[in-house]
């Protein structure tokens, strides 16, 4: 799968309640509106910068630590989110975003400028910077992961085998 | 052929449940012995289950999900989420707590529903809290637990383990959050990410279960997956009258290979503060003295037991909450109000001039209970201090023990609370 966005950067150590404040995720579970308050607290205008066009999430070192909110990975999905890259991610929070489907990429972010142009590569572990002619590796998904992303979430993999199948 | 090491509690309890011989890095499909969701996740979990055309749960005996982090209602729309939880019990005979029964936390193991040597998964990030009581609990999103919820069994990778020993005796007016806030100002909010915590050593041996609790509740802030300890006599007393399972306490092997081992000095730690906005922003409690606070808050699925409320009202005894201050007081349980109330805590902490608010999470999610104005400090005995996390983005929030707290809303400032164990 390929996915083609714009970056937009942010920094380390991004907590889901950055992502979607706990204040937010009681009024409603109604993820659409929930999702114009998506990264609120770092960037007000977040949703109405990536909504349009789609884009990238690009973060420094352990995004999506603290609570183990779904809707963090859901808010991003519906905001037009196309992957989060990032250093590395605190672990809950990438379970999430594979079981609801978002692509997750663990890469050297420092290559990745905001408002850069990127290409992601899911299958040949690739992120090509356009903007600066460059590419950034990065290791597979664990067989695992990449069978329920595949799958298209753990949803439609209990859909598909009626449980576990890994 | 080179033996292998033996095995540290976490290999032990999910070679247990996989059936596999278990070691760090493995994926292994386990067993799981109960599944919780609280308000602000369970109805995503209801969700993905009627997405997969799951209409029942594996076992009604081992799924229960809690009303606690925004309870009573204060609004329609939480409102509809709850009636939601309620029609979910009554469709699969899972047991729901509700309304004031308190904090999910307190309430799994304080019911009985995990016992020493059990795999557990909760759709709350503060499920490792079950650690201290020798359980390998964990945090998990609302599909995992939906998939549990539906079979059972869900996928893990056996973590890589990081022994942390603490050494010495702790100084009066010190407890057990101290030691876990010191320890996330040394490893930084991702020191352990992926990797479970043992905590070992003679100061968690002298710990009440209920201090040991505060100090797994808070693993998840340094990114562990798990914090876990051995279960001792004290464990297995606390849960004599608990229920009907029975416990099989799971000691790591003398020989367990860990990935990291730290060993902390806590004779040498003082009260801790964790300032905003980051639970690894922590200093000594010398260099945040006199910083004035509107609000403190005791209570919590970190200190809201009874101990906790000892502490407090032992300080407040005879003394006032200075008028500048609002102290917000959230018991953890039904059951811990009650003792709290027997034992004249409540009583000495309502005169002091506590707000006493129903058993659950209160303020510290930010959706009832007290969220703070712009620009106000607050000092609490919470888990967590991002800027936000009570509501208010315009708010700054401390975190440190009941002591701390207890001794700050006396005098509107973060105030050590040493003076009060002195002699």
């Amino acid at each position: 799968m390929e996915l083609s966005a714009k970056a937009f950067k942010y920094g380390d150590d991004i907590n889901t309640d950055y992502i979607i404040s706990g204040k937010y995720k009681f009024k409603s579970a109604d993820m659409e509106a929930m999702a114009h308050h998506a990264m609120e607290e770092l960037d007000p205008h977040y949703y109405d910068k990536v909504k349009p066009n789609g884009g990238f999430l690009v973060a420094g070192k352990n995004f999506g630590m603290g609570s183990s909110r779904e809707q963090a990975p859901l808010v991003l999905i519906h905001s037009n989110t196309k992957a989060v890259l990032a250093k590395s991610f605190a672990r809950i929070f990438y379970r999430n975003a594979i079981n609801t489907g978002l692509p997750v990429v663990e890469c050297d972010t420092d290559l990745i400028d905001d408002g850069d142009d990127l290409v992601v590569d899911l299958e040949a572990g690739v992120v090509r910077n356009l903007t600066k002619g460059t590419e950034i590796p990065f290791p597979p998904l664990p067989p695992v992961m990449a069978q329920l992303l595949s799958d298209g979430g753990l949803v439609e993999h209990f859909k598909k085998y009626g449980g576990f199948n890994l | 052929m080179i033996p292998l090491p033996g095995k540290t509690i976490a290999e032990k309890i999910f070679s247990n449940h996989s059936g596999t011989d278990a070691r760090a890095g493995d994926i292994v499909v386990a067993d799981v012995d109960f599944v919780m969701g609280q308000d602000g996740t369970t109805p995503l979990a209801i969700r993905a289950l009627a997405n997969m055309g799951v209409t029942e749960v594996f076992d009604p005996e081992k799924v229960a999900v809690v009303m606690d982090h925004s309870s009573p209602s204060p609004l329609e729309g939480v409102s509809a989420l709850h009636t939601m939880m309620r029609e979910f019990g009554k469709q699969t005979g899972c047991t729901v707590y509700d309304v004031g029964e308190g904090v999910c936390h307190q309430l799994i193991p304080e019911k009985g529903h995990v016992v020493p040597g059990d795999l557990m998964v909760g759709c709350d990030s503060h499920t490792c809290t079950y650690g201290a009581l020798n359980v390998f609990s964990t945090g998990v999103g609302s599909t995992d637990g939906a998939a549990a919820m539906a079979s059972g069994k869900l996928w893990f990778k056996v973590p890589d383990t990081m022994k942390v020993t603490y050494e010495g005796a702790l100084q009066p007016g010190v407890f057990s959050k101290d030691l876990i806030l010191y320890l996330a100002g040394q490893i930084g909010v991702d020191g352990a990410t992926y990797e479970a915590i043992e905590f070992h050593g003679p100061v968690i041996d002298e710990l009440s279960v209920e201090a040991r609790m505060t100090i797994s509740n808070m693993a998840i802030e340094v990114g562990a997956k798990a914090g876990l300890m051995k279960a001792d006599a004290k464990t297995l007393q606390w849960f004599e009258g608990r229920g009907e399972k029975t416990p099989n306490p799971q000691d790591p092997d003398p020989d367990a290979a860990y990935a990291r081992e730290l060993t902390i000095d806590a004779s040498a730690i003082g009260p801790q503060v964790a300032k905003p906005h980051a639970v690894d922003n922590v200093s000594p409690i010398e260099e945040v003295e006199g910083t004035p606070i509107a609000e403190g808050v005791l209570g919590t699925c970190t200190n809201g037991r009874l101990e906790d409320l000892a502490i407090a009202a032992s300080i407040l005894k005879g003394r006032r909450v200075h008028p500048d201050v609002r102290f917000i007081v959230a018991p953890a349980s039904r059951q811990i109000l009650l003792d709290a109330i027997a034992a004249g805590y409540i009583q000495t902490l309502v005169e002091a001039g506590a707000a006493l608010v129903t058993p659950g999470c209160g303020p510290c999610v930010g959706t009832h209970n007290g969220v703070p104005s712009d620009g106000e400090n607050v000092i609490s005995t919470a888990n967590r201090n991002f800027k936000g996390r009570m509501g208010n983005s315009n708010a700054f929030i401390y975190l440190g023990s009941p002591a701390t707290v207890a001794a700050s809303v006396i005098e509107a400032r973060i105030t050590d609370p040493r003076k009060y164990f002195a002699g």
